[in-house]
């Protein structure tokens, strides 16, 4: 015995029994409420495809909700609760609904609730409350998703007879075999109807797969049928709500398969007639399963209703566990066969039911045209059966109409996949047109679709199935149509007086059955898929607890606070040391790009819109790069290490685009060129020197005479051969040194005690941007924002005048010389502090003539100066503008100037 | 998911791969500035095979052309470009 | 066309529901229409219903290969806003705003516009100066935009994960309360309704096959229904784009991609509003059914397949789960995509072409649903007069030979890396 509860009261149940099963032993019918009306609600099927008895599983952050009754397995403790109803399922205000479900007709909401956007907003606030089924959780998940890959020469998704004999003879042919089965044990219809067969064979067979080496998957769903024969299976690890015994409640599988075969089997359809949503309506093969598979009788004096010969399995099932079968209602003309010693009516269909909230009372049928009722307590339908083409048709398959079936089956695809068993070759049925009131007849169970609602959408002109669908939310529930998408259809055609495959064919899309979202993250839900790259001097930087700062891949430091200093507080005074002492920090991120070979000078002079050749060995230079559509792209510098050896470097967080864009000229564009362009970005960590000292430190550092302004050497810091760049970005006489980044620690260690043997100071990316702004430097992603020119950029001088750079064809379209462009300028304020982001406008009210790209304040003399973008701004040096932040409710009164604020004659970087 | 054939590789996941553009989007370097935008700024489009450029970047990182399908996804050419494939 | 009111559901109620007529008609077409729009999504309905009401004409006719609405404009995830940064972007999505603020009323169809506001979070200081850049950029051209402090975002969207230590921690967000979403088929059908009373034809399972040319001009189309005559034609197929032009000889600076989208199984309302990131690739809402809607990344490359793709869709959702981790036991029961037309530029394009009568309208990458209203308003504008409204003057495809391309995220013409 399982201990189970249902609604706060504590059951019993058998193992392995589902939560269906498990209720109906301890004779609980009303399980949910239907979404609309708030009917009452019973276990209609035994399988995925159950549209009515939806209960929350769980508590905390496991509750599942929305889960099927029939698709969970009962454990001990299993908490389920019941959903949309309100106070409570028995009593459930929401049902005053359905007393105005006539005039809550299809698509009824599109013809009311006029007048603003607010008014509907008021009434949508009701709507929304009483739609949506269960409550979400609040709570974070405590467990995992895994995810893996697998590969296979064949997988078959299903474990019935079909499925298990094909996946046998595989695995005997020595083929790589994955058989999946949703169930939490094999055999699928054989579990039914498997007493003719030898019990073992199912359990032999299943020996026999693992012996030749194939894998089994039970509990496991293939949900997805994608492009090139891949599937992903949904395994189930732990039961909804469950504690997982490793922490992994499921798992996902990336299967690419050889070959797919389809054993997927047929879901059994309803029959269309009044009141025929009520607990006690159930499908026949549910019935069946429940009597045989779970030794529960759901009904003591049953009817059945059917249109072929599979419902009458049911009934001795039934009969034999000590049921009354009081009617068998066939709608077929004639007897089938002989006599089954069975209360047998022909061309009879049921009209409609009578009962309570929580049961059935009484079937009314029409038997060759006269009504007649029977008490009854159950009524086992069986409409046919609709194949389960969901995985063919996701493989992009096409359907043939199988009249004798009544249903579509798998006819060609393109992808590797066949179908076998009950899902290509249905049983034969009986067409059955609905006769009883449309309005109360079901089709669509969760959703409250009826016949009627059909039948109107028809006369309004939403006529095509998908409008069909669309209008009156069929096959939109939980069941995605499974039971409904046939009765639909059927009516449409009956409506449009086709026969069904030229009323039309609805697709279906991934996944089969829902799948867990948590699952499709995986471990992305972590980190949202986005893996923090270390830097090689992290340990470094931790050890002084900065303010962290995240860019491109990584978190580098902002400032390093001391004390209880603020964040522009440090910054500051970090600038301050660089320009007036000496700062250091790590520029480790900046992409880097080795360029070597003969031809690396006219590689380079492909990939950067500035001269390189003429660079003599030990030189470098700024330079930048172009689109191919001539907006400038990134920005850099370019050095000779050697005759045919070059360093490039550009900003952080263009460098995978700089890194793609470099590959596709060389190998792409560029095969002939005798180059090789190697991506050296974290292989060499970067530690930038600033300020009045940095010369004196460096010379401390490697020994010898430090380069020039724009030189470099190759030299040895603590023992570490090292590249000292002679380049600056905050003004000041600046070095960057390069190393290879396992041996950062050491060469950092060394600098950093000469730089505060000098009294300096390590600096951030906080005060890195202060010194850039006030020196004029350009940032790529702020005044480089992919929408200007060199020209816009005052870059323009700097051109390669002999062309043939990436984007030197774009330059010459006619709006790059039109007047009124946003062009690079500097802003000093008058009056204020400049917000960066502000909008540049002449007046209150004025529509934006620019914004403020960058801001920060004077170093050394205080003051707010920032970079802007201003329409025709190179023109416009003098005039006053307000920079005006109404998000922020800031402005300040601003004049507009060059875009240098310090240093303009660069005397600083001499010698 | 595709899966393409890597020229270098074989068989691997197509989430190894890149886009980068079709082989009628390529602006040759020689071409005249108004030819150079036409290549860039149109394209064949085609409901059927065209030719485009993938690079295996989370593999060997080569480039290649594959003609591909655009409404069946069926691969019906791979080909090695860059130094290595010249002739 | 019997005019919708709560009396007329009430009147339903007695009779069962047996008064209504069709939406729309299901005419044949005729031989000749003085303007003919290919594609019946909401841009061609709009275009339609604003051909007739605005401009009076009368012989138009709709031409949809398949059925109405089933395009785009039945597979997106409906989110309207107007918070761009770039000036034509802004004021033609705010013009479609202000419109679908009465759409309803306009239509006499309920297109459920929801304003519950549509948000940008922000994951640092750089990306709230991004946020603030493009507030203040609205404001100062007269649109509603709020910064919002992460107690603000916090009190609006108690599920976030507001936690400092987040891989995407949340800094703060910025708001047009005046965005939101609408009910996608209800926008095509009320169009298409609209349309059809004041005499368009919409003619449905009508596939637009090819051009009748006279030398450099336009003069009708070639159908699956026969050869139609028209006095100036206006291409609006969105994914179809690049195709149709292509029957006249045309190749545009588009690319056509998958996009997809999926939805979870409807929970009691948990997500207020619209969300989305600065920092990261997907947005999410919930619908009045309770379904979260959720959307990421196209997929990158070209594709007519309409297919989806399982890389694609768990990276938006490992990305909305670190957002909302209470997402986490929901099931996704449906995914769905839509052929969108990349444009070069990431803007739509509105206007002429180089061949005479023939207009295009398209471009509208996996954002131009929101601009529905605009968008019709507009495209009927420079279909009726030859030329452009000053909204759409912008928009002309001749802007990338140009180089005026209109360009929000700065990264160029390719748009797999957009
Ligand atoms: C998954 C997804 C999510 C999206 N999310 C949003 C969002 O949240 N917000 C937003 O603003 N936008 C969004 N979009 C974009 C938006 O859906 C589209 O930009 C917009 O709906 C386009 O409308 P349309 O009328 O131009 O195109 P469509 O609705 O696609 O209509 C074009 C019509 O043309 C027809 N057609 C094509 N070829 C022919 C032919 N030869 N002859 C006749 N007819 C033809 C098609 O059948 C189709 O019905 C999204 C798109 C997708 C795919
Ligand atoms: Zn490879």
């Amino acid at each position: 015995m399982i201990n189970f509860s249902f609604d706060g009261k504590t059951y019993q149940a058998e193992k392995g029994d589902t939560l269906a099963a498990a209720l109906l032993r301890n004779g609980i019918g009303l399980v949910g409420r239907s979404f609309k009306y708030h009917r009452p609600r019973g276990i209609m099927t035994a399988g995925v495809e159950e549209p009515n008895a939806l209960v929350t599983i769980g508590d905390g952050g496991r509750t599942e909700p929305n889960t099927r009754a029939t698709d969970v397995f009962v454990y001990e403790g299993l908490v389920a609760k019941s959903q949309n109803r309100w106070p409570n399922l028995s009593f459930d205000i929401g049902a005053v609904f359905g007393l105005a479900a006539p005039a809550l007709s299809a698509g009824f909401y599109y013809k009311t609730f006029f007048g603003s956007a607010k008014r509907w907003m008021f009434y949508e606030y009701f709507i929304r409350k009483a739609a949506g089924l269960g409550n979400a959780p609040t709570k974070t998940d405590p467990d995992h998703f895994s995810q893996r890959a697998a590969f296979c020469d064949v997988l078959v998704v299903g474990a019935g007879p079909a499925g298990l004999s094909a996946a046998l003879e595989a695995a005997e042919a020595g083929k790589r075999v994955i058989l999946v089965e949703q169930d939490n044990i094999l055999g699928a219809s054989l579990i039914r109807d498997g007493q003719d067969l030898d019990g073992a064979w199912v359990d032999a067979t299943q020996a026999r797969i693992r012996a030749a080496g194939g894998r089994i998957l039970t509990r496991t769903t293939a949900s997805g049928y994608w492009e090139h024969d891949l599937v992903t299976l949904t395994q189930r690890i732990a039961e909804p709500g469950q504690t997982p015994p490793h922490g992994v409640a499921q798992r996902l599988w990336h299967v690419r398969a050889g070959q797919v075969i389809l054993a997927t089997g047929s879901i059994e359809r309803p029959m269309a007639f009044a009141h025929n949503d009520r607990p006690g309506v159930m499908l026949s093969q549910a019935v069946r399963t429940y009597v045989r598979r779970f030794g529960v009788v759901p009904g003591k004096r049953v009817v059945i209703a059917t249109n072929n010969d599979d419902a009458y399995k049911t009934a001795y099932a039934l009969k034999a566990a000590g049921a009354e079968i009081v009617a068998v209602l066939d709608a077929r003309p004639a007897p089938a066969g002989a006599d089954s010693g069975l209360p047998v009516y022909n061309n009879a269909v049921p009209l409609s039911t009578k009962g309570a909230r929580h049961c059935l009372k009484s079937v009314t049928a029409r038997v060759y045209g006269l009504t007649q009722s029977w008490d009854a307590d159950l009524i086992a339908v069986s409409g046919g059966f609709t194949p389960v083409v969901h995985l063919h048709m996701q493989a992009g398959g096409t359907l043939d109409w199988n009249d004798a079936a009544q249903a579509f089956v798998p006819a060609s695809s393109r992808q590797n996949v066949t179908t076998i068993g009950g899902a290509a070759n249905p049983e034969p049925v009986f067409n059955v047109v609905p006769v009883s009131k449309p309005k109360k007849s079901f089709i669509d169970f969760q959703n409250d679709v009826t016949l009627s609602d059909v039948d109107l959408a028809w006369a309004e002109g939403y006529r095509s199935v998908e409008h069909l669908k669309r209008y009156t939310t069929l096959g939109m529930a939980t069941d995605q149509g499974k039971l409904s998408n046939m009765a639909a259809l059927g009516r449409l055609a009956e409506k449009q007086g086709v026969a069904i495959p030229e009323a039309g064919l609805t697709t279906f899309r991934p996944p089969y059955t829902p799948v867990t979202m948590g699952l499709l993250a995986g471990a992305g839900a972590k980190d949202a898929g986005a893996h923090v790259r270390r830097l090689a001097l992290y340990d470094v930087h931790a050890a002084k607890n900065p303010i962290w700062q995240p860019l491109g891949y990584w978190f580098r430091p902002r400032a390093y606070p001391v004390g209880s200093e603020t964040l522009a507080q440090a910054a500051m005074r970090e600038a301050k040391a660089v320009r007036s002492n000496v700062g250091m920090t790590d520029v480790s991120t900046l992409a880097k790009f080795e360029v070597t070979g003969p031809d690396a000078a006219a590689f380079l002079e492909i990939i950067c819109a500035t001269t390189v050749g003429k660079l003599a060995v030990g030189r470098g230079r700024y330079t930048f790069m172009l689109r191919e559509d001539g907006f400038v792209f990134d920005d850099g510098t370019v050095w000779r290490l050697d005759e045919n050896r070059y360093l490039l470097t550009s900003s952080t967080g263009g460098a995978d685009r700089m890194a793609t864009h470099i590959s596709y000229v060389r190998q792409y564009l560029c095969p002939h060129l005798r180059v090789s362009a190697v991506n050296v970005q974290e292989h060499y960590a970067g530690i930038a020197v600033a300020g009045p000292q940095a010369k004196a430190a460096l010379a401390a550092l490697i020994g010898e005479e430090p380069p020039r302004h724009m030189s470099t050497v190759p030299a040895m810091i603590a023992g570490v051969p090292v590249i000292v760049l002679a380049a600056s970005y905050s003004g000041e006489r600046a070095f960057e040194i390069y190393v290879e980044a396992s041996h950062a620690g050491l060469v950092w260690a060394a600098c950093e005690a000469e730089v505060s043997a000098q009294g300096g100071a390590l600096y951030g990316l906080e005060a890195m941007e202060f010194l850039r702004i006030e020196k004029g430097h350009l940032v790529v992603g702020g005044e480089v924002d992919g929408r200007m020119t060199p020209h816009d950029l005052a870059l323009d001088k700097m051109l390669n005048k002999a062309g043939g750079y990436v984007g030197a064809s774009g330059l010459s379209r006619p709006a790059f010389s039109e007047a009124g462009r946003l062009q690079l300028v500097g802003l000093e304020a008058i009056e204020g502090n400049i917000p960066e982001g502000a909008m540049l406008v002449t007046g209150e009210g004025a529509s934006p003539q620019g914004h403020v790209s960058a801001a920060a304040f004077r170093i050394m003399d205080g003051g707010s100066v920032a970079l802007g973008q201003l329409t025709d701004g190179f023109a416009r040096h003098g005039e006053e503008l307000i920079a005006s932040s109404p998000t922020r409710g800031q402005m300040a009164r601003v004049r507009v100037v060059a875009p240098h604020f310090y240093d303009t004659a660069g005397e600083r970087y001499r010698d | 998911m595709m899966q393409f054939t890597c020229p270098h590789c074989g068989p691997r996941d197509q989430a190894e791969f890149i886009y980068e553009r079709t082989v009628d989007a390529v602006v040759s370097l020689d071409a005249a500035p108004e030819e150079a935008m036409k290549s860039l700024f149109t394209r064949n489009n085609p409901r059927g095979v065209d030719e485009e450029i993938w690079r295996h970047t989370y593999g060997c990182r080569a480039w290649m052309v594959i003609a591909r399908n655009r409404v069946t996804n069926e691969i019906s050419a791979t080909r090695a470009v860059g130094p290595e494939a010249l002739p | 066309m019997s005019q919708y009111s709560a009396f007329g559901l009430l009147r339903g109620a007695l009779n069962g529901q047996k008064h209504w007529q069709p939406a729309w008609r299901d005419p044949e077409p005729k031989s000749h229409y003085d303007i003919i729009i290919i594609g019946g999504g909401g841009h061609g309905l709009a275009t339609a219903y604003y051909l007739a009401k605005v401009h009076g004409l009368k012989n138009i006719a709709v031409l949809e290969k398949g059925w109405i609405g089933g395009g785009n404009t039945g597979r997106n995830t409906t989110i309207v806003r107007s918070n761009y940064r770039l000036k034509p972007l802004h004021d033609l999505f705010e013009f479609g705003l202000k419109m679908w603020e009465h759409l309803s009323d306009e239509l006499n169809y309920n297109v459920m516009f929801s304003p519950r506001g549509a948000m940008f979070l922000g994951h640092s200081d750089a990306d709230m100066t991004k946020l603030a850049e493009r507030g203040d950029a609205m404001r100062c051209d007269g649109i509603d935009a709020d910064l919002m402090t992460r107690d603000e975002v916090r009190k609006l969207e108690p599920l976030l994960d507001m936690s400092r230590s987040a891989r995407f921690p949340i800094e703060g967000g910025l708001i047009q309360r005046r965005g939101g979403t609408a009910r996608h088929d209800a926008v095509a059908w009320g169009y298409a309704r609209g349309a059809d009373s004041l005499g368009v034809d919409i003619i449905q399972k009508c596939e637009v096959t090819g051009f009748v040319r006279d030398g450099d001009a336009v003069v009708g189309v070639e159908t699956t229904r026969g050869r139609i005559n028209a006095g100036r034609v206006g291409i609006c197929v969105a994914g179809h784009s690049g195709h149709v032009a292509g029957l006249a000889g045309l190749k545009l600076p588009v690319e056509s991609q998958t996009l997809q989208a999926m939805v979870t199984e409807g929970v009691k309302p948990m997500i207020n509003s619209v969300i989305m990131s600065q920092s990261l690739h997907c947005y999410i809402s919930q619908s009045d059914k309770g379904g979260i809607v959720f959307g990421g990344d196209p997929d990158n490359w070209p594709s007519y397949a309409q297919s989806g793709n399982p890389m694609v869709m768990e990276r938006a959702v490992a990305q909305g789960l670190a957002l909302v981790p209470a997402l986490s036991r929901l099931r996704m029961v449906r995914t769905w995509s839509g052929v969108t037309d990349m444009s070069f530029d990431g803007a739509p394009i509105i206007g002429e072409t180089p061949m005479k009568n023939l207009f295009l309208n398209g471009g509208w990458c996996y954002g131009g649903f929101k601009a529905t209203p605009a968008s019709g308003w507009t495209y009927a504008h420079t279909l009726a007069t030859g030329k452009a409204h000053a909204l759409n003057a912008p928009f002309a495809l001749d802007r990338f030979e140009r180089g005026a391309t209109i360009d929000e995220t700065g990264s160029g013409p390719m748009p797999n890396s957009r």
